[in-house]
């Protein structure tokens, strides 16, 4: 990207710093910066120098009228490019036909990785105290782990709101300064249009272009003005995804369609067991067949290196190998459960854990209730199994090193490749391609680290391709938990505790605690760890946290002999959003009709990443089998800023989460992980699809997330409609293992 | 040298007979539209057309295709635009990640050409094997249904 000839520096404003230049061919380029703001004494510590910016953006205005916005997010999907866009180009007033987005290469000008790191090493609850800084940006873009990150579903809410929108108006503004001076009106009287401004009274017209010299003499405003909602064009329409043309033609090149001349393809197998090494290898066998070139020993795996992918395999099969597994090969899944639930029954003794939520006296109100239940839940790993296996492609020539993947971080994929083979991190360039799925594997780069030591050891271009096997054998997974829950009635049946004591705990902090009006809580983790490694995963610990809490407050419906959807609603009195969204979704599916014999209609709730989602399930039982026929999801993200988009995402985080919680299991057996592919690791197919319908309510609230707050409902509200059909209590997932013959 | 015709136009490839299809067409063609997601014909992203028949192309062999046709994501339009079922995906905004899209949109293809218009169970049939991790079955199922419409007034 062409960088700006010395950009006039803005004023630093709540918002962030404004910048603008112009580029060779007379281009206008408006920067945006987002930075700590003034009001984070623990954010100053952090941040070097005072120049450090949080989040930049590019918005380029070409002599051809075309405008581009250059965004530090990847597509990986979820419409984040075409959201974007919308936001950029109404606060422009811009010709939607004439909008590109760009990628950001990895670059510190695109984000700030040291500031990242500060809070990546410390202390989960840093954020909070930054709450009010920059509107939480800050808080919100180091929860997602990193930044250039596109992850914790925060590309619209941060960068679009904070970003994409104040570029928007900032260029809107200097062009129409520029056109009001040279035509020598006032520019009240401007009318700025489709990427033209006009003057009615005199009938100038130009376009932006023609005046993108002249805006860039001006100095950007350094709080321009937002569009009020009500006068939104293009936010909140469902524009046409930009990126959906080369999806359907075979052109949208992913990570694993990089080519280059004489390039070298090779494929790895690391150890089976987690944390395992080499012990030996024969490659004899493997060397001996053709197009093997080269076996690299990574020390923890091994790559076969050869004139294509096939013949790699063939010969990754051909190796003769002994690991060496430290004792790990011991680990079967029951031995992992049986820890974690050790160390729960030990906790409960010694009344220890990391306590979230304390509040009331929890033991007494135990003591005082007149019905009482107990419940242990459990939730197994779960792998990614994105479409694209994972897969890097290197390059090391003339002191640089070139990397061509699919990454949720460019900037970690830069820092992780640099570090592996002893490279600045200047030295290595990142080109980022759509992403085929993503859901959180593609934010760990240990197929990008791999690929550039083999392509460093085999001294020519490589792209190192996974098989599905090890995608789904060496996965980062989502943890498999036990969870335990005590609750309790008054005598009107009106829920008084509610305790909940599980294993495990990782991000986001909240995930486990609950909107309902209970006086007595306490919610509380205990570390219990194995040799699994841990990956976030689509909503992180949400999707397992909302299995177990809205089982449980279900559970204590049916203790209390209500009606699950009244009995939530009646704990919502203080919480409005979340008891219009569940209204709107048991409305919606009709809920307290009649369903007919083996079918059953279950609930939930739940908030995640900045949207609270309630979910009404249908589902038949016959025969032991289960058939979700239907899914109601009601959403308060906020505002959507692309409804048929939004609409799109719950669909998906819909059938992401019924897969979870149909079928998923990784199961660990000697150590290692016991299913292989799509036959053992099955996924939902479209003969499986319910209905979806999606209803939409705009709040007005904070800008939600999209990508992954349909997911955390979908397998509680599932389990609760089996109880319904049935009378069968899922307490474990997935369904699959459950014999409902009843 | 097994000869194949590759989106219409015939090629001679020297790669190994028993090379899976899928490599020879991506790697020794440069067709890179046709998707590697399993290997063992399970998720259907390798999905391409041999003399018009759907088949998963990462566990047929090179040799299988000799003197055949075979038809890629990138031989789907013609000269006269995209293949209605292009349209429809694009119309119904059916991709997300993307990377299924071309063995979904190659399977529906073949679908159509010998049942102009399906039925819900011949849908499923004809897509069951193909796998979609961001769930767009939803709209697959409307595009699909929307192309057969289109088809049926136009002819």
């Amino acid at each position: 990207m062409a960088k700006p000839k010395k950009p006039r520096l803005g004023k630093w404003t709540r918002r962030g710093l404004i910048t603008a230049g112009v580029v060779t061919g007379g281009a206008l380029v408006v920067g945006i910066a987002i930075r700590p703001g003034h009001r984070a004494p623990k954010l100053r510590d952090v941040v070097a120098d005072p120049d450090e910016a949080l989040l930049n953006l590019w918005v380029k205005i070409g002599p051809d009228n075309r405008i581009t916005a250059i965004v530090p997010h990847a597509e990986m999907g979820q419409g984040v490019h075409t959201a974007l866009a919308q936001m950029l180009a109404d606060e422009l007033d811009a010709d939607w036909d004439l909008v590109d987005v760009q990628e950001a290469p990895a670059h510190e000008e695109y984000a700030n990785h040291n500031l990242a790191k500060g809070f990546l090493f410390g202390d989960a609850e840093i954020p909070r105290a930054l709450v009010g800084t920059v509107d939480g940006v800050v808080l919100k873009l180091t929860q997602a782990m990193d930044l250039q990150i596109t992850g914790g579903s925060l590309s619209v809410r941060a960068t679009g709101l904070h970003g994409m929108r104040v570029a928007g108006a900032a260029a809107r503004g200097m062009l129409a300064k520029a056109a009001a001076a040279a035509w020598k009106v006032p520019k009240r009287e401007l009318v700025l249009r489709n990427s033209h401004i006009l003057h009615e009274s005199s009938g100038r017209r130009a376009t932006y272009a023609e005046f993108a010299a002249a805006a860039a003499e001006i100095a950007p405003s350094s709080k321009p003005k937002l569009k009020d909602p009500k006068a939104f064009s293009l936010i909140g329409t469902s524009a046409k995804r930009q990126d959906v043309p080369a999806k359907v033609d075979g052109s949208a090149a992913f990570g694993i369609d990089a080519q280059l001349p004489d390039l070298k393809i090779a494929t790895v197998r690391s150890c089976p067991v987690f944390g395992g090494r080499v012990a030996a290898v024969d490659d004899t066998a493997a060397l001996k067949l053709p197009g093997v070139e080269r076996v690299v020993n990574l020390g923890d795996a091994l790559a076969v290196v050869a004139d294509g992918y096939w013949h790699a395999k063939r010969g990754l099969a051909a190796l003769a190998i002994e690991w060496s597994t430290n004792g790990r090969e011991g680990v079967d899944q029951a031995g992992v459960f049986a820890q974690f639930e050790g160390v729960l029954a030990q906790a409960d003794i010694d009344d220890a854990g990391d306590v979230e939520v304390d509040r009331g006296d929890c033991e007494a109100a135990l003591a005082a209730a007149s019905r009482r239940l107990e419940a242990e839940y459990r939730v197994p790993y779960l792998a990614h199994a994105a479409m694209e296996p994972m897969n890097c492609t290197a390059w090391l020539h003339d002191g640089v090193c070139e990397i061509w993947t699919g990454t949720q971080n460019p900037l970690g994929a830069r820092a992780a490749a640099a570090e592996a083979i002893g490279f600045e991190p200047d030295d290595v360039i990142v080109h980022n391609a759509y992403l085929g799925g993503a859901f959180g594997r593609r934010s760990v780069h240990d197929y990008v680290v791999q690929a550039v030591r083999v392509a460093k050891a085999a001294n020519a271009p490589t792209k190192l391709i996974w098989s599905r096997e090890e995608d789904i054998a060496q996965d980062r997974y989502r943890p498999a938990i036990t969870s335990r829950f005590r609750g309790g009635l008054d005598d009107k049946g009106h829920p008084i505790v509610w305790t909940n004591l599980y294993v495990d705990k990782h991000e986001p902090a909240q995930a486990p605690r609950i909107p309902y009006a209970i006086d007595n809580q306490r919610i509380a983790s205990m570390p219990s760890p194995t040799h699994v490694p841990f990956g976030v995963w689509r909503a992180v610990d949400h999707s397992q946290h909302a299995f177990f809490t809205e089982s449980f407050i279900d559970e204590l419906a049916v203790l209390a002999n209500a009606d699950p959807y009244r009995f939530r609603r009646d704990l919502l009195a203080r919480q409005p959003r979340h008891r219009k969204v569940l209204d709107a979704a048991a409305e919606t599916a009709g809920w307290g009709g009649e369903l007919g014999p083996g079918r059953g209609r279950g609930i939930a709730l739940h908030e995640s990443f900045g949207s609270i989602v309630a979910e009404v399930v249908d589902a038949r039982v016959d025969a032991g089998d289960v058939r979700v026929e239907r899914v109601v999801c009601a959403i308060d993200a906020g505002y959507a800023v692309n409804p048929d988009g939004l609409r799109a995402q719950m669909e998906s985080g819909i059938v992401y989460g019924l897969t979870a919680a149909l079928y998923g299991e990784i199961s660990l057996e000697r150590g290692h992980v016991k299913q292989s592919n799509f036959h053992d690791y099955p996924m939902l197919r479209i003969d499986e699809m319910p209905e979806v319908e999606t209803v939409i309510i705009d709040s007005g609230g904070p800008l939600g997330g999209a990508g992954e707050p349909g997911t955390p409902p979908v397998a509680p509200a599932v389990a609760n409609a089996i109880h319904d059909a049935i009378g069968v209590r899922i307490r474990e997932l997935p369904i699959s293992k459950h014999d409902l013959n009843v | 040298m097994t000869e194949v015709t590759i989106n219409g136009v015939a090629r001679q490839l020297a790669a190994d007979p028993d090379m899976p299809l899928l490599w020879a067409i991506r790697e020794e063609l440069g067709l890179t539209g046709t998707k590697f997601g399993c290997g063992i014909a399970q998720c259907g992203a390798c999905t391409v057309h041999l003399d018009g028949a759907a088949i998963r192309s990462c566990t047929t062999p090179l040799r299988a295709a000799a003197g055949r046709a075979v038809t890629t994501i990138e031989g789907l339009a013609t000269d006269a635009g995209l293949h209605p079922l292009q349209q429809a995906w694009i119309d119904e905004q059916v991709p997300q990640c993307g990377y299924c899209q071309s063995g979904q949109i190659m399977s529906a293809a073949a679908l159509l050409a010998t049942r102009p218009a399906p039925s819900d169970g011949d849908i499923d049939s004809a897509m069951r094997g193909n796998i979609c991790r961001c769930g767009t079955y939803a709209r697959i199922r409307r595009a699909i249904k929307r192309a057969a419409g289109e088809g049926q007034s136009d002819g």
